[in-house]
């Protein structure tokens, strides 16, 4: 196994960035350790009829079809031509979007179900556990995840949490509950490695037991430091491979870190204020990495011509703040401030109640600034739910957006999506309905909440 | 301020930029949450502190300014069930937290009203969004290294307005706060019962004491468990002026405390309440008000496996009076989603009246205040939105509290005008 993958990160660096990427979203990882076993669930060719779609792609289709095929986008438009036994949905007065995406989220790492034996999302002995691997800690039977899909959620990030400099790899799932982790992630989806800025590292090591980190310049010698092993290792990786010398032994915390280094994983990187975030991208550039997203975010909008530069997208609140001093300069504008300046924008819950509506969250955000005359339309703030997530994790090519070939990730509305008195109806993924508000056969129910209360009367 | 205006013409002078005045808000949708119910293309008429007239043939006094409120939507100031407003200012910065003692004493005698900052950061934002009144409430004070065991008594709260600096608190004491449940317990000593009995005990104490108070001033008195203050401060609770809150999720917790309210002869009133749908009937009977979050459905811990989106719905089927709170964690920042939490609840089969009830008059009626009402007389807490209240994409307009219009500008309103082009010539700090 250790030959195998130095080999293939060896094959990827020297057949340059391209082929790096296509080596990265390899469907065929079942050679890699926990690899995805995720399969479709079976599902009927599916027309919706006559909806309002928003397609991610800033398109809004009156009266529009949506035709799904064999798990697949197959058509969309007002004329869509569907061929015989397929499924008719009526979407007279309902609305259409992609699938709901949270970059941001605890489910199975820090359940619903708030126990103390349940508490698995940060790994307090090192402010740098990159090499924990978050999904060995998903409770996949959370019934957070039925809560979410009831909320139009189809595709998720679970992170660890922000105890930690470097607090370990991100999984990216598909919403579907299920036996095994591994057959909830996403296939082909690129890790994630989880860092932090602030307060969080320098009050749990610091304050907390009374060690490295105790102030932020304290956290940026930290990531330094790591950058620094992981580059060395790297290089010895690749001399190795070139002949020279021998290559290292396998180290856990050093592999995830070159992975971001190599451009396999994506950083996502918890940070509020507006300077610190700068001072990351320059961390970035110091060592040859991406910040692929900056999470919470609530000083984006101060820093967003550097986030457009640098390519960097940020996951923000509609209008989370004061819990702590880093977030005390909130705006209620900042995702479509940061939108506006050319950056990849999007929502995020990083709660398990506000990943059941991040559609509200989205449309208080486009109500404020859309007072402020920043005149933006349904078609467009519909991304921060969808493409724009999808892009944060890597998978905007097979999801996010409703285009012919890709997955069938959807969510027919009960109306306008921009609304509070709007439910998700039916939620399809890779074209299989998993939710259905009105058939209780599409109600999933994990093994956790079976029998758990007695309702008298109810009949549960 | 408002005494102020009264008094004579300097105070005038001083106070005039931020003076009440005459106002006729025309031609909105006017939610009168009275008998009178929505009122299409009405007029609310405000003079000085002061609701003079609504309806929709008002006559409007001459010189009053007009709010042309035509395709928007009138309604009473909202009112908070549940906040630490003007006790709070950043979660995480203990200095600027004053809701809580660590427990080192019994808490009855513990009081927030003396200790808010009405000039605090969180009232501003709160109000120039739709949020006018508050009641302001105690709670334990979590610290990982003290051991408590007398933090479920945690003291009293009060009701206050958010539109001036002096003369806001409206009534102190409204309500004795008692945390029970799992974290009532944690805290007692680590059982639900180490919570009850320093309540019952002390229950007892002040009974006693208020029956033989010169006999327990002359040291002729058995002793007592708690302090001369906190004996004090538990009267007016077994008098019934104020409510017994306790925050409590479990049913039987619930029912727990139903019994011991009626024991004592207490008014009640649930807070956080997540399983209350299941034992509906009980509260109905009791009387009791509940103040829940309605869109709390998860079962956070053993003491909410019954959580669910029909707990609102349920509730006031069965004729309990709610209101909804946005806070059930000591954080009080974002109060004005209490209307977001509102139209969730009528999503899911709240009717509107109802909902919108549970955050003006509903919490005004489970703390016995006079308040939330679009009629003649009432104080002038009058908010005009560009919408639906309870809808996402609605936002206020006009606020006015006791008559006075509260400025819409704040820190967060200033840092978007400062922030909203990045192109500097000199940095952010000169753009003020």
């Amino acid at each position: 196994m250790n030959q195998w993958i130095r080999r293939m990160y060896a094959g990827c660096l020297l057949a340059g960035l391209v082929v790096l990427w296509g080596c990265a979203s390899d469907q065929d990882d079942s050679h890699v350790a926990f690899a995805s076993t995720y399969e479709p669930l079976p599902s009927a060719p599916t027309v919706i009829r006559n909806a309002t779609i928003l397609t991610g792609t800033g398109e809004r289709i009156e009266e529009g079809s949506l035709l799904m095929m064999d798990g697949r986008i197959s058509a969309v438009g007002r004329d869509v031509t569907v061929p015989d036994d397929v499924v008719e949905i009526d979407g007279t007065g309902k609305w259409v979007t992609p699938g709901v995406i949270d970059v941001h989220s605890h489910l199975g790492n820090y359940p619903v179900f708030k126990a103390d034996s349940t508490q698995d999302g940060n790994e307090l002995s090192d402010p740098n556990t990159a090499e924990v691997w978050t999904e060995h800690s998903v409770w996949t039977q959370d019934p957070g995840f039925v809560m979410a899909l009831a909320g139009g959620v189809t595709t998720l990030q679970i992170l660890p949490g922000s105890a930690n400099l470097f607090g370990g790899r991100s999984v990216t799932l598909k919403n579907i509950p299920r036996r095994s982790v591994q057959a909830m992630k996403f296939p082909g989806a690129p890790h994630g490695l989880k860092m932090a800025c602030g307060e969080n590292p320098k009050r749990v090591y610091g304050t907390l037991r009374e060690r490295a980190p105790t102030t932020r310049m304290g956290n940026v010698a930290g990531y330094r430091a790591a950058w620094i092993a992981a580059r060395d290792y790297l290089d010895k990786q690749e001399a190795a491979a070139n002949g020279d010398g021998e290559a290292p032994l396998r180290d856990l915390k050093l592999e995830t870190l070159a992975g971001v280094l190599k451009g396999e994983i994506l950083v996502h990187n918890h940070c509020y204020r507006g300077e610190e975030m700068a001072v990351m991208l320059d961390i970035a550039k110091e060592f040859g990495y991406k910040v692929g997203t900056f999470h919470h975010a609530v000083e984006a909008y101060k820093v967003a011509d550097l986030l457009a530069e640098q390519g960097t997208c940020a996951a923000m609140w509609a209008d989370w703040w004061g819990f702590k001093l880093e977030a005390f300069d909130m705006v209620r504008e900042n995702i479509a401030l940061v939108d506006a300046a050319g950056a990849c924008a999007m929502i995020h819950s990083d709660s398990d109640i506000g990943i059941q509506r991040l559609n509200q969250e989205v449309a208080k955000v486009m109500a404020a600034a859309n007072r402020r005359g920043m005149n933006i339309a349904r078609e467009h703030a519909v991304k921060w739910f969808t493409l724009n997530p999808a892009k944060s994790l890597g998978v905007d090519a097979q999801t996010g957006s409703l285009e012919p070939g890709k997955m069938a990730d959807v969510v027919l509305w009960t109306g306008d999506p921009f609304s509070v008195y709007t439910l998700a109806e039916k939620v399809y993924i890779d074209g299989a309905l998993v939710w259905d508000r009105n058939d209780a056969r599409y109600q999933p129910k994990t093994d956790f909440e079976l029998g758990l209360v007695e309702i008298e009367g109810e009949g549960q | 301020m408002m005494r102020a205006t009264c008094i004579g013409v300097a105070a005038l002078t001083i106070a005039s930029a931020a003076m009440a005045e005459t106002v006729a808000i025309t031609g909105g949708t006017v939610h009168t949450m009275t008998d009178a119910g929505a009122i299409e293309g009405g007029t609310v008429v405000i003079q000085d502190e002061r609701i003079a007239a609504v309806g929709v043939d008002v006559r409007i006094p001459p010189g009053a300014r007009i709010i042309d409120a035509a395709g928007k939507v009138v309604t009473p100031g909202l009112m908070a069930p549940h906040t630490t407003l003007g006790i709070e200012e950043i979660s995480l910065e203990p200095k600027s937290l004053d809701y809580g003692l660590d427990g080192e004493r019994f808490g009855a005698a513990f009081s927030v009203a003396e200790a808010i900052n009405p000039r605090s950061n969180l009232i501003r934002e709160t109000r120039r969004q739709g949020v006018t009144r508050a009641v302001v409430a105690p709670s334990y004070r979590s610290h990982p290294l003290t051991e408590l065991l007398d933090g479920a008594v945690a003291g009293q709260g009060a009701v206050i307005h958010l539109g001036s600096t002096d003369d806001f608190v409206i009534r102190n004491p409204a309500g004795m706060y008692f945390i029970y449940g799992e974290t009532g317990a944690e805290i007692s000593g680590g059982a639900r019962g180490g919570a009850l009995l320093r309540l019952r005990e002390a229950l007892d104490d002040a009974m006693d004491y208020s029956q033989n108070r010169s006999a327990w001033e002359q040291g002729d008195r058995r002793a007592f468990y708690v302090h001369r203050l906190d004996l004090e401060a538990l009267q007016p609770l077994l008098r019934g002026e104020i409510p017994l809150v306790v925050k409590a999720e479990r049913a039987s917790d619930i029912e727990t405390m139903v019994r011991l309210a009626t024991d004592y002869g207490l008014r009640l009133v649930i807070l956080g309440a997540r399983e209350a749908w299941l034992v509906a009937d009980t509260l109905a009977t009791a009387g009791a008000g509940v103040i829940i979050n309605p869109v709390e459905n998860t079962p956070a811990s053993f003491e909410s496996m019954a959580s669910s989106l029909k707990n609102a719905s349920v509730l006031h089927a069965a004729g309990v009076r709610i209101a909804f709170t946005i806070d059930t964690a000591d954080d009080s920042h974002n109060q004005p989603n209490i209307r977001q939490l509102a139209g969730n609840a009528v999503a899911h089969g709240l009717p509107y009246e109802v909902a919108l009830r549970a955050i003006t008059t509903g919490p005004a009626e489970i703390f016995g205040v006079d308040y939330g009402r679009l009629a003649a007389w009432q104080d002038a807490d009058v908010v005009v939105w560009d919408g639906d209240p309870l809808e996402v994409t609605t936002y206020a307009d006009h606020v006015f509290i006791r008559g006075r219009e509260i400025p819409m500008e704040s820190r967060s309103t200033l840092l978007f005008e400062r922030y909203r082009s990045l192109d500097f010539e000199y940095p952010p700090a000169y753009r003020h």
